[in-house]
């Protein structure tokens, strides 16, 4: 009996396949009390207490949503799509579900009773094009977006929909420059070696911080929050793509959506903040006490550094779940206008500008240099000072009326450029 | 010309302010505002200083003028004061009140209400049948917590009205005293 279990966790696939069946449901739980958490955090932003009825500080909160919500009227407008209306929460569900599989959890371990030099990676597959995975996963999750509010019948979920998808359309660009930069510096799609990478050399926070606030930036995009969340903007329209959608369907919707921050979470941990590495640059703390302690952690391969590698890199991904909800209740929605604008006359040139000054230091022969964190800010404070060179933007209803200011013979406030 | 009543003088042109230095680059304003709510999120002394918690903590109310739920008020000795003269019922914009009067027995009054029918889902709390009441028979009390379930059991009836009276004289005294003008 020990000998099977053993076998079973001694080898890569009986060990993923584990991992995956806790992190399923590990991450289920964390879901739900994203919910739970979200709606605190609003509460305190806005000088409130929040959920605090269910159980002690209102911890039992999702349990008596998740009932509630099985309870519900499952209802079904007439005249919608039955089969896509019926499929498309499960898309927005399962895709958002399936991206966890490749980000590099736990790093390399190996049992007691392994021989000596072999070692098992702790995440549930590790491919070689892992980013690329993530990435076009993450794109998928517009795809329940668009089918449910096609199908649904109702205008106001059929434009929450197209405007999901042009901003996916969008950020998917900038995004890819961001991460196109990072892939440049470290030569590697695979998530473990982008960590190894960063071991090796230095946070890419550090390498590359204008990216990571582009990667941010996109991220929020990507999983239709605020101030990026047109597609449900409650005051336009109604509920946005799930306007019609009631009971457990839209259960799945919500849990999809915080099932992808998590996911967008643990890219960005994994991207630009040494995945499971506690703090930069341990490599060079190995001397210390303390330090030894963080090398330890980051370079040995007992399964017990494994494990708290596994709650370095859960408490990185809840910090970014944090920094998520704290800018939902920060900042006010963008008008669409605005977001498009943001994506073409922002981001995309500074991320070519990144790309150009990450090539160029690939062509010198050295990716990883200080010189590529200068030349981001620099560019940043460039594209600040175009900014406030051009001038007030003027745009759609505001032009109209200079328009018939000047047709009148009127002078209006500010010359559109 | 088309007439117009409103005069050039009255137009106020209100020019847009111009962007401070820091507003027009944007990325500042971002995180000053972040910060602000990251200043709100950890402090539980604003929170304690604005949560009331309802059903443990309330509210000082204005009793005298609260516009609750309705009461049929009692006289000295226990009668209904209503003395059925509709007023309430004309006044009422929302159509919520239905009265039957009868030739009274008592005395002091020609008419009372044989039934005196209120639907509290119906009525706008405005207040009306209080300002039309001749002899302040019919008050708003300061009672708010209203639930039902169903529209019938929300249709409140003079034993019911006079109920509300019992529960609320307490609370707010009837007002004036009746004055009829007939002997007592």
């Amino acid at each position: 009996m020990t000998a099977m279990v053993q076998d079973i966790l001694g080898s890569q696939l009986g060990l993923s396949l584990c991992f995956i069946a806790v992190s399923i449901l590990v991450i289920l739980t964390a879901v739900a009390y994203c919910i739970y958490f979200e709606r605190k955090i609003a509460a305190w932003t806005q000088d409130r207490y929040g959920p605090n009825r269910v159980g002690p500080l209102g911890l039992l909160q999702p349990v008596a949503d998740g009932i509630k919500f099985i309870l519900k009227e499952d209802f079904v407008p007439g005249r919608v799509d039955r089969v896509l209306f019926h499929v498309a929460p499960m898309v927005a569900f399962i895709v958002a579900m399936i991206g966890f599989v490749v980000l590099p959890f736990g790093g390399r371990i190996r049992w007691p009773w392994m021989e000596e030099g072999t070692e098992l990676l702790l995440q549930g597959a590790s491919i070689d094009i892992g980013l690329l995975y993530l990435l076009a996963v993450g794109s998928m999750a517009v795809y329940g977006v668009v089918l449910g509010g096609w199908s649904s019948n109702n205008k106001y979920a059929f434009y929450g929909a197209m405007r999901a998808a042009a901003q996916m359309l969008s950020y998917e660009i900038p995004m890819g420059l961001a991460l196109l930069t990072v892939i440049l510096a470290t030569g590697a799609l695979r998530l473990e070696s982008i960590v190894d990478a960063q071991v090796a050399h230095a946070w890419n926070l550090l390498l590359h911080p204008v990216a990571f606030l582009m990667l941010l930036t996109t991220a929020l995009a990507e999983t239709n929050r605020a101030p990026f969340d047109l597609a449900e903007a409650e005051q336009e329209l109604v509920g946005g793509y799930h306007t019609e959608y009631t009971s457990m369907k839209f259960a799945l919707f919500y849990l999809g959506e915080y099932a992808h921050i998590i996911t967008a979470s643990g890219l960005l941990a994994t991207v630009f903040l040494g995945g499971w590495e506690p703090v930069p640059f341990t490599r060079l703390l190995a001397g210390t006490t303390w330090g030894g302690w963080l090398h330890w952690i980051a370079s040995s391969t007992s399964p017990l550094a494994g494990l708290v590698r596994l709650g370095v890199f859960g408490g990185k991904i809840a910090f970014f779940v944090f920094v998520f909800m704290w800018v939902r209740w920060s900042l006010p929605r963008f008008r669409f206008d605005q977001l498009m604008r943001l994506a073409w006359k922002g981001l995309v040139p500074v991320g070519m500008g990144m790309l150009a000054v990450q090539g160029w230091l690939l062509y010198r022969g050295t990716p990883v240099h200080w010189s590529a964190p200068v030349a981001e800010v620099l560019l940043l404070v460039i594209a600040g000072a175009v900014n406030v060179a051009s001038g007030r933007e003027i745009t759609g209803r505001q032009a109209s009326l200079l328009r018939a200011a000047s047709v009148r013979g009127e002078v209006g406030g500010t010359p559109a450029r | 010309m088309p007439s117009r009543n409103w005069r050039e003088t009255d137009i106020v042109v209100v020019d847009q302010p111009e962007l401070t230095l820091s507003e027009r680059l944007y990325l500042p304003q971002i995180f000053g505002g972040m910060r602000t709510t990251l200043r709100h999120m950890f402090s539980k002394a604003m929170r304690d200083r604005t949560v009331v918690q309802y059903p443990e903590q309330k509210r000082p109310m204005r009793i005298e003028n609260y516009r609750g739920v309705h009461r049929l008020n009692r006289d000295e000795q226990g009668r209904v004061a209503c003395v059925a003269c509709f007023m309430c019922e004309t006044a009422c914009p929302a159509h919520c009140i239905h009265i039957e009067g009868a030739p009274s027995p008592w005395p002091d009054r020609e008419k009372y209400p044989i039934q005196f029918d209120i639907d509290e889902l119906r009525c706008i709390y405005c207040g009306m049948c209080e300002e039309a009441c001749p002899v302040d028979a019919i008050e708003l009390t300061p009672e708010f917590r209203l639930v039902g379930q169903s529209r019938e059991e929300m249709i409140f009836d003079k034993e019911k009205l006079l109920m509300v009276f019992d529960q609320t004289r307490h609370l707010k005294p009837r007002k004036n005293p009746p004055i009829t003008g007939y002997a007592g």
